[in-house]
């Protein structure tokens, strides 16, 4: 969260990520259609690709720090930049400006990029105060998994949980062990499957437990879990936040 | 439940042992509901969350700035203790520690030993080290001397037994204690605990005990505990052995109030232990009670490495409180023991590199999610996240690639492969025509995508790309650059 809130700007950038473009594209284009309805321009620099994050976590802080340096360079621009996923807002915002230790000129050009930054809800939420209570009133009852990033690095639990609150007909229901990490980690679900697999069996038996879909604003757990509960033939599905936003706005179920 | 052999296994089998430990699902139902009762109970005690992050600032301080002054603190500690009539012995190995213990055993003729709550008793394996030149030492915390009647080892660093259920001390109650009967009341068993305790408190010859707190300006040693045996060990045995790591030293006595509250609350959920014991020299002239004699064995094994590293420092501001294991998704899953190290969970895994050296523990660092609620709860807010992506960092370090302060084991998990893949990663994400080509190659060839994917597939079902990709979407919806 931000002490000095910017004003409301009419120009931001959508940085992406790279397990949307190539997994869950929609949730891009349905973040992009919420900034605009709120009257933005989004701008999408065709050349972005990944904010690093897989190499920096699992310990190749070489190799981030190229890719990073990639996508510091387009955002050139003093607009916004919009991340509809906590924990690539999180590497960007916290840790690219870490990579740059050694070099005094990227690291200030990383620090401008970085501060920023936003995540998606945090950036509905406090910057263009939006106002949802037009959205369709048809009653559903969804689940929220606020991924670890997005609770801790960009403290935007509560922005998830005041722009589902603030629709009508929404019925949001917390489940057991909420604040626990659904065990996606990026390589560590790879690396320590079993673990990994251990944690998401959990959070599927208890999201399970109180509705069949769950909304998220982060597509690593999202596809961590809805991939798990299908392996385990539940029904449970996850949905980008700004899917599910959209949808209700469109006067939808 | 397997039984752990007393000594340490080498962490080396991290992953065989998970395997086992996840596999026991009587295991995993004790550790979700220890760990719930445990998140809880520190949870009451931390309602307010502006005084919370105050105390939490200044523990971090404190922590610091005993870092910060160490090896002057450490001499002024030594100081004070000598002034006080404490003998102070240096190790820098656990096989140095064990020798200096057994010689003043040695010297004093003394064959039984009782022994407060001491983690570092445990680094060193103590008990081992005696019992092998016929010293007998016995647990006389509740919880240490269920794991060590059941041949095992702590699962957790307060509350070493947290693994059993009451069925289970009922049941090595009723085998290993004569004339101890079945029963699951929770009274009972620590009634019948404490009566074999009692008599051997007052037989022993020498008292061990850890150390949570030593002031450096008094020469004070501060010990917290809920049972009474740590004043017990300290006080009725003719010797008293204090032992503690290094970093365990704080400036004065007011610095170590905000640790004194942060302990007790993030530990177990208490507002404060039910003894506080200051210890400040044997028993003097004139006093009723108390050892005659005192000695405090600091060690090392390994703590210089970490203190000479600017970022890695801060794993030593821990006060063992055990609040990061209390809430870590991995240690509620796999339990105390799949860790194979003296101290498990997040702390462990970011201390046992520099105990241990990073080839025995190389798969320590990495089996996390980085999910970051270790750090959330920590009570003098120790980056644990940054610091396993340091220790990443440098077991993927090439092993001979000089280094200003290179770690035990450097490279432990380097392969010239691995280091291809994300050069070869880098590669592609660093550059917009090569990532347009794989967009291109992964969209147009999703049905390609493998049915089995590394170990995504194990828990869940494949993952294959959508048809067209976001780029391909903004494109098409003419999106402004």
């Amino acid at each position: 969260m931000h002490a000095d809130r910017p004003p409301r700007p009419d120009q931001v950038y959508l940085f992406g990520t790279c397990l949307i473009d190539l997994f869950v594209p929609q949730a891009g284009v349905d973040a992009v259609r919420l900034l605009e309805r709120e009257g933005l321009t989004v701008h999408f620099p065709r050349a972005q690709t990944c904010c690093g994050q897989p190499a920096f976590t699992s310990g190749n802080p070489d190799e981030a720090r190229r890719v990073a340096a990639a996508q510091i360079a387009l955002f050139d621009q003093p607009w916004p930049i919009v991340v509809p996923s906590g924990s690539c807002a999180g590497m960007m915002r916290h840790h690219w400006p870490t990579l740059f230790d050694d070099d005094p000129k990227m690291q200030a050009r990383a620090r401008d990029v970085a501060g920023r930054v936003y995540e998606l809800a945090g950036f509905l939420v406090d910057v263009l105060h939006v106002d949802y209570s037009a959205a369709s009133a048809e009653p559903v009852t969804v689940g929220l998994h606020t991924s670890c990033s997005a609770r801790r690095e960009m403290g935007t639990r509560a922005h998830g949980v005041q722009l589902l609150s603030a629709l009508p007909g929404v019925t949001l229901d917390t489940h057991a062990n909420e604040s626990e990490c659904c065990g996606f980690g990026g390589v560590f679900s790879l690396k320590h499957a079993d673990i990994s697999g251990a944690i998401v069996h959990d959070k599927v038996a208890s999201l399970s437990a109180v509705c069949e879909r769950f909304v998220t604003a982060d597509c690593g757990c999202m596809l961590n879990i809805s991939h798990a509960a299908e392996h385990q033939g539940r029904a449970l599905r996850g949905e980008h936040l700004a899917t599910f936003l959209l949808r209700r706005l469109e006067g939808q179920a | 439940m397997s039984a752990q052999p007393m000594h340490f296994v080498s962490p080396a089998q991290f992953r065989d042992r998970v395997s086992e430990a996840l596999a026991d699902d009587g295991l995993r139902d004790n550790f979700r509901s220890a760990m719930n009762f445990l998140r809880d109970k520190r949870a009451s005690q931390f309602p307010d969350p502006v005084e919370t992050e105050a105390l939490r600032d200044l523990g971090e301080a404190v922590r610091k700035h005993a870092l910060a002054h160490l090896p002057a603190l450490l001499e002024k500690l030594e100081t004070n203790l000598q002034a006080r009539g404490v003998e102070v012995h240096w190790a820098e190995t656990p096989g140095e520690a064990c020798a200096i213990i057994h010689r003043i055993a040695t010297e004093a003729g003394a064959t039984r030993v009782i022994k407060g709550k001491s983690m570092v008793s445990e680094e060193v394996e103590l008990n081992h080290y005696l019992e092998a030149r016929g010293v007998e030492c016995l647990e006389s915390d509740m919880g240490e001397y269920i794991v060590q009647l059941a041949g095992e080892r702590p699962s957790h660093i307060v509350m070493p037994a947290i693994h059993k259920t009451k069925q289970d001390i009922a049941r090595l109650f009723e085998q290993k204690i004569p004339d101890a009967g079945y029963t699951e009341d929770v009274d009972a068993l620590i009634r019948t605990g404490r009566e074999v305790l009692r008599e051997r408190f007052m037989q022993a010859d020498i008292g061990i005990s850890g150390v949570n707190f030593a002031i450096a300006e008094t020469g004070t040693l501060w010990l917290v505990e809920n049972e009474g045996n740590g004043r017990l060990s300290t006080t009725v045995p003719d010797i008293h052995i204090a032992m503690m790591g290094i970093e365990k030293v704080v400036d004065t006595l007011e610095h170590a109030m905000p640790l004194a509250s942060l302990l007790p609350r993030s530990a177990t959920g208490q507002a404060a232990t039910t003894y506080f014991n200051l210890i400040t020299g044997p028993r003097r002239p004139g006093d009723q009670d108390g050892p005659r004699r005192m000695h405090l064995v600091l060690l090392d094994n390994g703590r210089t490495q970490a203190y000479a590293d600017a970022q890695l420092r801060a794993t030593l501001q821990c006060i063992r409180c055990g609040a990061c294991m209390n809430h870590c998704p991995v240690y509620a899953r796999v339990g105390g023991h799949a860790y194979g190290t003296t101290y498990p969970g997040p702390i462990g895994q970011i201390l046992s590199p520099h105990l241990l050296g990073l080839d025995d523990s190389r798969d320590l660092p990495t089996a996390s999610s980085l999910c970051g609620a270790c750090a959330e709860v920590c009570p003098v807010r120790i980056p644990i996240p940054s610091l396993l992506m340091r220790l990443r960092t440098e077991a993927n370090r090439a092993p001979g690639a000089a280094v200003a302060q290179p770690l035990a084991g450097q490279g432990a998990s380097f392969s010239v492969g691995q280091k291809l893949v994300w050069r070869f990663w880098s590669g592609i994400y660093a550059s917009p025509g090569r990532y347009r080509l794989l967009r291109w190659a992964a969209t147009r060839f999703r049905w390609l995508a493998p049915r089995r994917q590394m170990g995504w597939t194990q828990h869940r079902t494949p993952l294959r790309p959508a048809a067209r990709s976001l780029h391909d979407l903004m494109k098409a919806r003419g999106q402004p650059r």
